[in-house]
C-alpha cells in the first residue's frame, strides 16, 4: 500500500489552536504522526530583559488565554520562593478559589470543543452555556473574564465580599446540577461512545515513560497530581486526584468531566475555610541570586516554571514548561494505527494549547 | 419518538440566551474597560508609567502631558490601583472597535513652575516615608523636610524665594 502524506493544521476546521501534524497515511489509517511546532512562538522569556519582575506577573498570564490566573500564580509562587516572602492564609485560599474556578471553565470549554469535534454541536452549545455562570464570577469578583490579573507578588489584590460569596455558592450549585445534567450524554451516550471509546489508546507504562501530564496521565491510570504536593492553599483542603483507567478519548474526557465536579467541590472546601487576614504581603527589593523550580497543576497537566534571577529586578532566566509540551509525545504515541477521521478527536482528547506550548 | 418530550420541552421554553443586540447585560460594576483619566487631579508623578506592564503609558512632567496608547493596554488595572492621587479610572463597558489607531493625549496644568514645586513635593515624600516608620515623631519629619529644600539650595542659586515662601 502506498503511503500519503497529509497535513493536519496548523489551521484545521476542528482545531482551535495551531499545532502541525505531518500524518503518513495507509488506507485511511495512520502509520506515523510527525510534529511541527513553533507557529506561534512568542519568545516571552526575552521579555524579562525589559520588564521588571512584577510587570512579568502579566506576561506570564498571557502565556495561555484560558488558565491565565494558575499561570500567574506558579510565577508568584516562584518569586516568592525566591524572595522568600511569606504569603497570607487568606491570599492563599483566595488564589485556590480562582484557580479551580478556571480549572472547572477550562474543562467546560474543551468538553465543549470535544463534543464539537466528533460533531455533537448541541452537546458544546450546552456545556458552553454552562461555563458562562463561571465567567461571570470571573467578572463579578476579579473585573475581567478571563485574564482575571489579580495576582501580585506576596498575594492576591481582589477580594471577596460576604455578599459575593453567598452569589458564588449559588451560581456553583448551579453549575454544578447543570453540569450533572449532561453527564449521561458525555459518558453514557450510544453515539459519543462509539467515537472516543477504545479510540487513541494511551497505556499506563507508556503514558508514565513518555512523560504525559494531567488528565491524559490520569485517564491512562497514573494518579498523579501536582496539587497532592499541598502548594498554596491546597495542604488544607481534601483532595483526591480523579483517575480513570482505560486510556482511552473516553477516559480524558470522563476524567476532566469528573474534574470540573471537583474544582467546584474544592471552591465550596476553600470559601468555608477563608481565613480572615491580609490580602498580600509586603515586598521589598529585588530578587536576589538564586534560581528556583515550581510546580502548580493546570487544567492540562503540570506547569513547571525555572526562574533565577540575578539580584536585578529584571530575571536571568524565565523557562516555562507547559503541560501540552509534556503531552505531545504521548499524543505521537497514540495516534499511529488509528483512522484518519478519529484524529482531530484524539489530538482533541489531550487538550492541546499550542500557543501555552510555544510561549 | 425518544426525543419527543426534549423537543416539545425546548420549543416551550424560553431561548436560553440574550436577544443580543437587543437586550444588553448589565455590566458588572468593577469591570476593567475603557480606561481615562481624570487629568485635573494628575500631579506627572508618573509612577502609572513606570508600573504599566506594557509600558503603553507616558507622561512629560515639564510640559504636563499624560499620554496613552489605548491599542497596547491590556487593561489590568495596575495604573489605576497605583495612582496616589486616584486620578484614572476604569468605565465599566470596554471601548467600542474603532477603525483609526488614537492617541489618548491629554494635556493638563503642569506642576507651578520648576522651583516652587520641586520643594513641596519633596516634602510630601519625606513626610511619607517618615510617617510609616516613627509615628508621630516630629523631628525626623522636620529634619527631612527640610533636607530637601536644602538640595534645591545646592543645585540653583536663587533658592531664596522657596524658602521665603514657606516662612
Ligand atoms: S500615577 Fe496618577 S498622578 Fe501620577 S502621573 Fe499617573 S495619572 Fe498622574
Ligand atoms: S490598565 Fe494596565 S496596561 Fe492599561 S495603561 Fe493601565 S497599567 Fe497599562
Amino acid at each position: 500500500m502506498a503511503t500519503t502524506v497529509i497535513p493536519f493544521g496548523p489551521q484545521h476546521p476542528v482545531l482551535p489552536e495551531p499545532v502541525h501534524l505531518t500524518l503518513k497515511v495507509e488506507d485511511e489509517i495512520v502509520k506515523e504522526a510527525i510534529p511541527a511546532l513553533g507557529y506561534v512562538h512568542r519568545g516571552l522569556e526575552k521579555l524579562a530583559d525589559i520588564r521588571d519582575y512584577h510587570q512579568m506577573i502579566q506576561v506570564c498570564e498571557r502565556v495561555c488565554g484560558i488558565c491565565s490566573m494558575i499561570h500567574a500564580v506558579c510565577y508568584s509562587q516562584g518569586i516568592e520562593e525566591l524572595m522568600e516572602v511569606e504569603v497570607p492564609k487568606r491570599a492563599e485560599m483566595l488564589r485556590v478559589i480562582w484557580s479551580e474556578l478556571h480549572r472547572s471553565h477550562s474543562h467546560l470549554l474543551w468538553l465543549g470543543l470535544f463534543a464539537d469535534a466528533f460533531g455533537f454541536e448541541s452537546l458544546f452549545m450546552q456545556f458552553w452555556k454552562v461555563r458562562e455562570r463561571i465567567m461571570d464570577i470571573n467578572e463579578a469578583t476579579t473585573g475581567s473574564r478571563v485574564i482575571v490579573s489579580v495576582n501580585v507578588i506576596g498575594g492576591v489584590r481582589a477580594d471577596l465580599s460576604p455578599d459575593q460569596i453567598r452569589w458564588i455558592l449559588s451560581e456553583i450549585d448551579i453549575v454544578e446540577k447543570e453540569v450533572r445534567a449532561l453527564q449521561d450524554t458525555i459518558m453514557n451516550d450510544y453515539t459519543v461512545k462509539a467515537r472516543t471509546v477504545g479510540v487513541g489508546v494511551l497505556s499506563k507504562e507508556d503514558a508514565y515513560l513518555l512523560g504525559a501530564a494531567g488528565p491524559t496521565l490520569r485517564g491512562s491510570g497514573v494518579a498523579q497530581d501536582m496539587r497532592m504536593l499541598g502548594y498554596g492553599g491546597y495542604a488544607e483542603l481534601d483532595f483526591e486526584p480523579v483517575v480513570e483507567t482505560s486510556g482511552d478519548c473516553w477516559a480524558r474526557s470522563t476524567v476532566r468531566f469528573r474534574e470540573t465536579l471537583q474544582s467546584i467541590d474544592l471552591v465550596r472546601q476553600a470559601i468555608a475555610k477563608l481565613p480572615e487576614g491580609e490580602l498580600a504581603a509586603k515586598v521589598k527589593g529585588n530578587p536576589p541570586e538564586g534560581e528556583v523550580y515550581t510546580r502548580v497543576e493546570q487544567p492540562r497537566g503540570e506547569c513547571v516554571y525555572y526562574i533565577k534571577g540575578n539580584g536585578t529586578k529584571h530575571l536571568d532566566r524565565l523557562r516555562i514548561r507547559t503541560p501540552t509540551f509534556a503531552n505531545i509525545p504521548p499524543l505521537l504515541a497514540m495516534l499511529p494505527g488509528c483512522e484518519l477521521a478519529d484524529v482531530p478527536v484524539i489530538v482533541l482528547s489531550i487538550d492541546p494549547c499550542i500557543s501555552c506550548t510555544e510561549r | 419518538m425518544l426525543f419527543t418530550p426534549t423537543v416539545i420541552k425546548n420549543l416551550l421554553k424560553k431561548p436560553a440566551t440574550r436577544l443580543y443586540p437587543f437586550t444588553v447585560r448589565e455590566p458588572f460594576p468593577n469591570y476593567r474597560g475603557e480606561l481615562y483619566i481624570d487629568i485635573d487631579a494628575c500631579i506627572f508623578c508618573g509612577t502609572c508609567a513606570r508600573k504599566c506592564p506594557s509600558q503603553c503609558i507616558e507622561v512629560d512632567k515639564e510640559q504636563g502631558l499624560w499620554t496613552c496608547n489605548p491599542h497596547a493596554c491590556v487593561y489590568c488595572g495596575i495604573c489605576r490601583d497605583t495612582c496616589p492621587t486616584k486620578c484614572l479610572h476604569m468605565k465599566d463597558v470596554h471601548r467600542k472597535p474603532m477603525t483609526e489607531r488614537i492617541m489618548m493625549v491629554e494635556k493638563g496644568e503642569p506642576p507651578k513652575k520648576k522651583k516652587p514645586a520641586a520643594k513641596p513635593e519633596a516634602k510630601a515624600e519625606g513626610t511619607e516615608a517618615a510617617e510609616p516608620k516613627s509615628g508621630s515623631a516630629a523631628a525626623p519629619e522636620t529634619a527631612k523636610a527640610e533636607a530637601p529644600a536644602e538640595k534645591v539650595e545646592a543645585k540653583k542659586p536663587d533658592a531664596k524665594k522657596p524658602e521665603a515662601k514657606k516662612k
